[in-house]
């Protein structure tokens, strides 16, 4: 009987801990799912940190040209006029090119917005480096302020043979204000 | 004058004496009571949302319901029967029938079965407020995809998040007790392979439930922070992703879908050999199909959001994922007809009700089949014709399993023998209701018609008043089996000690109706059956 008593109590302990680890899990996930992502290119995701020009080989194995389009959109409630540039470029694999996109706050307020890039087709998403990106932090637009957001990128010569054209669209999210006081932090730690 | 102690009436109070027996039993059959009450409560509020919501698509346009009221009606519909009819009716079961099918005198853990129980009753008492609230109900579909719940949630979305807390710990510690009273108290030569279906779906399911219903708590609690802690797990704007809520909800919601229907599978496996007069065919293949099923349950999460821009290899593989799950379930299926092949069957009501399961679920399993090609996806996303088939595996898995346990231990639990006539009407209403209500769905969504919008277009009105009229129809059915349920609890023919003449296990040794304690000695193993006892069948 003691036995028992003790073999429950162990039982208990752990599967307890199981359900313990799974809650765990689940917060796990988001990075996780993040990293895999990156990795893989799945989703679209492009790369979040900049990248090293000086990862570009010297000698380049192709002159192949690659079209990549540019696109922007809004989300829902973001009251910013926000487009390209360019709409599209001929580029040269391994090479730096420099573009940038327009946005102009139109509300009467100050407004912070997020740009998130997606690529297209998703499994090029890890071919297009970017060197500098405005999408890299928030930006911050004052009532009617308007600015020229800078690009730099180079589209890697290992890209896969079927690709011609790459799609590089920026939705532009508002962040809300209580993150936007947050992102003061964010940004103080990224620049350190 | 002297007064004696015993003349004294001892002073009754019957208030009290009532909210002591339930309120801090630690019984296994009070609480197995408790329980199935709960559920079958739960099941006439949710099912009076069905109705409201079937009264809106009699008829196209917008005649007795809001859109905003009818999405809270969507909503509410879904989260009870799934959280408040289908878990706790299941759970219910366990309770009465484990201790009794493994020869133990109670659950491992008597006090924590109590609290998981007592907190249910408050967490659906919080869901159910919200109807009641400033902003109305939360209004997003079971599934509280972000961003609606998140930025677009109405204020009663927190409430719904305790809730859904809530009754998640009270699976969590169910389920732990279920599995500890199954490592440790079955009878002395009870192994593991020995043990009876229903026992051993009930250790999946439980393995299920601690595995994914603390994912469910991470992604509420998510939510939670995301909507007022300046968090961003789900907003693209502060670096976020919306798609990742459904990956993590998918992870814990597709096991879920599983512990919606193992136990129902166990059910199955116990009332077809009993009323076939066979050994249940493959006995171990059901027990390996079963294990399958719960590990491919975890790896098969993405073919929920085929449409959301998944790249193809993702596809392909949920994809072959899913449609393997086809082998260990048609396992199943083929062990339950083959359990049948050759015996000598009768029809009883739990037999009729077990049968229609296979049938039904087996109709609904295909169409899960269809689901699962990416190109056929494309089209039936979002439409009808899921709501059709989670129906087909949902109402006659689930509920139909519930009901013929229901049936098939009721002696046991009362001491009487159900009305069998009352019982074969129940159920022949109830299938063809079914039907009506939930086929011609199949044709609707095939048509295009989407899911959880209060209008459609006119081509789908005659299709839709069916459905409604087969509706209306299952509804009345619920009440003719409260009705058989009460009269069997009132009175009716004595119940024998084996009830069923093909009855097989520790649960038929006992008399009825089951006495409070039981098994207080381990009983011996394999059981000792009486030969001549069980009821006469009554053809």
């Amino acid at each position: 009987m003691t036995e028992t008593r003790s073999n429950q109590r162990t039982h208990v302990v752990l599967l307890f801990s199981l359900a313990v680890g799974m809650f765990g899990f689940a917060f796990a996930l988001v990075p996780l799912y993040q990293v895999f992502c990156e990795i893989t290119g799945l989703n679209g995701k492009t790369s979040g940190r900049p990248a090293d020009p000086t990862a570009i080989p010297e000698v380049r194995a192709s002159d192949r040209e690659v079209t990549v389009q540019f696109l922007a959109s809004v989300s829902n409630g973001m009251p910013w006029e926000f487009r390209p540039s360019t709409h599209q470029l001929k580029v040269r694999l391994g090479e730096i090119y420099t573009t940038d996109y327009y946005a102009r706050n139109r509300a009467a307020q100050a407004v912070t917005g997020q740009a998130v890039p997606s690529v297209a087709p998703g499994y090029a998403a890890k071919y297009l480096h970017k060197v500098e990106c405005f999408c890299f932090r928030q930006q911050h637009l004052e009532a009617g302020e308007d600015r020229h957001m800078p690009l730099r990128f180079y589209v890697s010569d290992d890209l896969p043979e079927e690709v011609h054209t790459l799609s590089l669209s920026y939705t532009l999210f508002k962040v809300p204000t209580t993150q936007a006081a947050n992102s003061v932090a964010n940004l103080a730690s990224i620049q350190q | 004058m002297v007064t004696r102690a015993e003349d004294v009436t001892p002073q009754r109070y019957p208030l009290r004496e009532f909210l002591s027996r339930w309120l801090l039993t630690t019984n296994h059959k009070e609480i197995g009571t408790l329980y199935l009450w709960l559920s079958f409560t739960l099941f006439f509020i949710a099912g009076a949302m069905a109705m409201v919501i079937r009264l809106e698509l009699f008829q196209p346009g917008i005649q007795f319901a809001e859109p905003l009221f009818y999405n809270q009606m969507v909503t509410m519909h879904g989260l009870l029967m799934v959280f408040g009819v289908v878990m706790p009716g299941f759970v219910g079961l366990a309770n009465w029938q484990i201790p009794l099918m493994i020869g133990a005198p109670d659950m491992a853990l008597p006090r924590l079965n109590n609290f998981s129980f007592w907190i249910l009753p408050f967490a659906f008492g919080l869901l159910i407020s919200t109807l009641f609230m400033e902003g109305g109900a939360p209004n997003f579909g079971w599934t509280f995809y972000a961003p609606l719940s998140t930025t677009y949630g109405p204020p009663s979305t927190d409430f719904f998040i305790l809730g859904v807390h809530m009754m998640g710990i009270s699976s969590v510690l169910g389920a732990i007790n279920i599995i500890v009273t199954i490592f440790n108290l079955r009878t002395p030569g009870m192994t593991l392979m020995k043990m009876p279906l229903f026992v051993w779906t009930w250790l999946i399911t439980a393995f299920l439930l601690i595995m994914v219903m603390p994912v469910l708590a991470g992604v509420v609690t998510m939510m939670l922070t995301d909507r007022h802690f300046g968090t961003s797990f789900f907003s693209a704007a502060g670096g976020g992703d919306p798609v990742m809520f459904q990956h993590i909800f998918w992870f814990f919601g597709h096991p879920e879908v599983y512990i919606l229907i193992l136990p129902g599978f166990g059910i199955a496996s116990q009332i077809i050999p009993t009323f076939s007069r066979k050994k249940l065919f493959g006995y171990h293949s059901m027990v390996y199909a079963t294990i399958a099923i719960a590990l491919l349950s975890f790896v098969v999460w993405g073919h929920h959001m085929f449409t959301t821009g998944m790249p193809v290899v993702g596809e392909l593989f949920f994809m072959y994922a899913t449609m393997l799950i086809a082998v260990p379930t048609g396992v199943k299926v083929f062990n339950w007809v083959a359990t049948m092949w050759r015996g000598s069957i009768t029809f009883e009501t739990p037999m009729l009700f077990a049968i229609g399961f296979v049938i039904l679920f087996t109709i609904g399993g295909f169409s899960g089949l269809m689901l699962a090609l990416v190109p056929a996806d494309f089209q039936y996303h979002d439409t009808f014709f899921v709501v059709a088939h989670f129906h087909y595996v949902l109402y006659p898995g689930a509920i139909f399993g519930t009901m013929a346990a229901v049936y098939y231990w009721i002696p046991k639990w009362t001491g009487h023998m159900y009305d069998e006539r009352l019982g074969k009407i129940h159920f022949w209403t109830a299938i063809i209701a079914v039907n009506l209500t939930f086929f011609p769905m199949h044709f609707t969504g095939l048509a295009g018609m989407p899911r959880r919008i209060v209008d459609y277009s006119l081509q789908f009105a005659d299709f839709n008043m069916v459905s409604s009229i087969g509706a209306g129809l299952l509804g009345m059915t619920q009440v003719l089996f409260l009705y058989i349920v009460i009269k069997t609890i009132r009175g009716g023919d004595p119940a024998s000690t084996r009830v069923w003449e093909g009855a097989d296990g520790l649960e038929w040794t006992v008399p009825s109706p089951a006495p409070h304690h039981t098994f207080e000695t381990p009983p011996p193993f394999p059981p000792i059956m009486d030969k001549d006892e069980g009821t006469p069948l009554n053809e």
